[in-house]
Parts: structure tokens; C-alpha cells; sequence
């Protein structure tokens, strides 16, 4: 018998904290076999973010940094042009990067910051308890839209990929999800790709994850898979947003 | 011959595997309590499995190993 599927060298044998059923687990495991695969855990650096994935720290076996909130590009930033030779990715939640974290996000991306950016969009605020994001569906209910998200008073979602895909910094913005094997296998090859961008000096990456939160959602882990399906995925449409050939020009 | 190995200390009883199976072999225990409290998935018609991966592919927590 032969080994076909195994956990990744990547990823430490820390049993994660996540709530059961949430999808970060899924993407942490794609993130460790890319870096696998591309044989860089030597030399990758990941930058982890605020929210639940504040503790992703324990999970990857390559060196990892602690960025305060939202500022995680930031500090990519500071690592890469310190450390050219190193691969450095951020791993950041919607509350943190389109969030707080806005204006680090955009600048980077407009400064064409060599980065891998994985951007996981679960469109409600998951560590803090459920409170509307602003990545949160319009009339969806959270703690904080007890009637559902009303568009006239918090305005509409931020759609992460269609604005930085506007930005000329940008080489790869792509919107996946992981909602079955299909999927799961589309974004397996978008994660490595935009490693292998930054490997090749093609510029600024980012994979934008639709994610499932099952405890704030108030479903179970299969439903909220189905509500991701119904709910997120026509009003965040997949594919490909930009995907410069040969990278950015400087 | 196929089989899955369900690391049950890990595993949360969420039951992705349980959907994502397209076989529909897996199971969640109920008579079994891992030390997290959660009902650990199990491989129930192991004779049947043909390795296809779905459910370690979808399993979050990376606590399943699946061996041809």
C-alpha cells in the first residue's frame, strides 16, 4: 500500500483551534502544499494577521511574523525588500485586510509589492463574534444587522479582487472558493501559482478564498457550505479578475 | 484496495468527510467521544473504498491519511 494523501511537512502536528467545519483549516493545508511542492519552506516567511487566524503561527513550520492589525502587507513589505531572496506571504481574513486594513492592502498593491497575499473572505467578523464586515452580504444577518445588512444605512460589500484588479501594480487577482474537491483542486493550483509569481518576480498576488463560518453563520458545517454556494458565490463571481503575462513592468 | 486513517484525536465531527465522500462509506460515531467531546468520523464499509481522497481533501483539520 501506498501513501496518496497525507498531511503536508508544512504544517506542524498542532491541532488547530478553528471551530469544527471552518474552511481555514482547508486553506492552511493548500498554503503548506504549495510551499511544499515549490520546495521554498526553507525560505518562506508567512505574515499572519488579526482575527481567527491570529494563531496561524503554530500551524506553518516556516518562519512566521505577527503582524498588528490589518498592517500585515505592510510588514510583507519590510520583510521582502529586506529579504529579497526570501518567500513572503500574508495570511489575512476580511476584517483585517479589507477592514482596517484597507489602505495597506491597496498601496501595496498599487506599489506592485513582490507578495503572495491570501486573503480569506468568510463575509462576517469570525474571532470577534459575528458582527457585520464589510465584506457581509447585503441583508445578511449578523450580531450587528439584527434585521439583515440594510444598504441604505452600511452601505455595500467591498469586492477585493474586482478593485485591485483596477490597480496596474497588480499581476495575478483571482477569486476561488473551497466549497467541494473541484474547487478545492482550482484553488490549489491559484495558491501556487501566486507563488510562483512572487518566485518569478512577477509582482503582487492575491488569492481571495471564499470561506465558510459555520458558528457565526448559526449552520451547520455541510448547510454553510450550501449557504456559500447560494449566497456568496453569485454575488462573488470566481475566476480570474488579472493575470498579467511576464509580471508587472517597473 | 483502499483505505482512509481517520486521526481521531484530531478530528472534530464536522462532518465535511461525511458529505464530500462519494461513496457515502463515512460516518460520524455516535456512540464515540474523541477527548475534544466530538464524535469522530469513521471509514463504516472499508472493503468499498477506492482512495479517491475527496474526504481527506475537504477535511479541515488535515486528520485524514488515505492509503492505495
Amino acid at each position: 500500500m501506498q501513501t496518496v494523501f497525507q498531511k503536508p511537512s508544512v504544517l506542524t502536528d498542532a491541532p488547530m483551534h478553528y471551530c469544527p467545519g471552518c474552511t481555514h483549516g482547508i486553506v492552511h493545508r493548500l498554503v503548506a502544499q504549495a510551499l511544499e511542492e515549490l520546495g521554498v519552506e526553507g525560505k518562506a516567511v508567512g505574515v499572519a494577521s488579526v482575527g481567527c487566524s491570529v494563531m496561524c503561527y503554530d500551524y506553518f513550520s516556516c518562519d512566521m511574523v505577527q503582524a498588528p492589525h490589518g498592517r500585515a502587507q505592510a510588514v510583507a513589505t519590510g520583510l521582502k525588500r529586506a529579504r529579497p531572496e526570501n518567500v513572503i506571504f500574508t495570511y489575512q481574513g476580511d476584517g483585517d485586510l479589507a477592514a482596517i486594513g484597507t489602505a495597506e492592502t491597496v498601496h501595496a498593491a498599487t506599489r506592485g509589492e513582490n507578495i503572495t497575499v491570501i486573503f480569506i473572505n468568510n463575509a462576517i467578523y469570525g474571532m470577534t463574534g459575528g458582527q457585520m464586515a464589510p465584506t457581509s452580504l447585503p441583508g445578511q444577518v449578523t450580531q450587528t444587522t439584527p434585521y439583515g445588512r440594510d444598504t441604505n444605512t452600511a452601505g455595500y460589500p467591498v469586492k477585493v479582487c474586482e478593485l485591485l484588479s483596477t490597480l496596474d501594480g497588480v499581476a495575478l487577482a483571482q477569486r476561488v472558493t473551497v466549497n467541494n474537491v473541484k474547487n478545492v483542486n482550482i484553488a490549489r493550483k491559484a495558491i501556487k501559482k501566486a507563488f510562483q509569481n512572487q518566485i518569478e518576480g512577477k509582482g503582487y498576488s492575491i488569492i481571495e478564498v471564499l470561506s465558510t463560518c459555520p458558528t457565526n453563520w448559526g449552520l451547520s458545517p455541510t448547510e454553510a457550505l450550501k449557504w456559500l454556494e447560494e449566497n456568496m458565490i453569485p454575488y462573488y463571481p470566481l475566476g480570474v479578475y488579472k493575470d498579467v503575462e511576464g509580471g508587472v513592468k517597473k | 484496495m483502499a483505505r482512509i486513517i481517520v486521526d481521531e484525536k484530531v478530528c472534530k465531527g464536522c462532518g465535511l468527510c461525511v458529505h464530500a465522500c462519494p461513496l457515502k462509506l463515512i460516518a460520524l460515531c455516535r456512540d464515540v467521544l474523541n477527548p475534544k467531546g466530538y464524535h469522530p468520523a469513521r471509514l463504516m464499509e472499508p472493503e468499498k473504498c477506492v482512495g479517491c481522497a475527496a474526504c481527506a481533501t475537504m477535511c479541515p483539520d488535515t486528520a485524514i491519511t488515505v492509503e492505495k
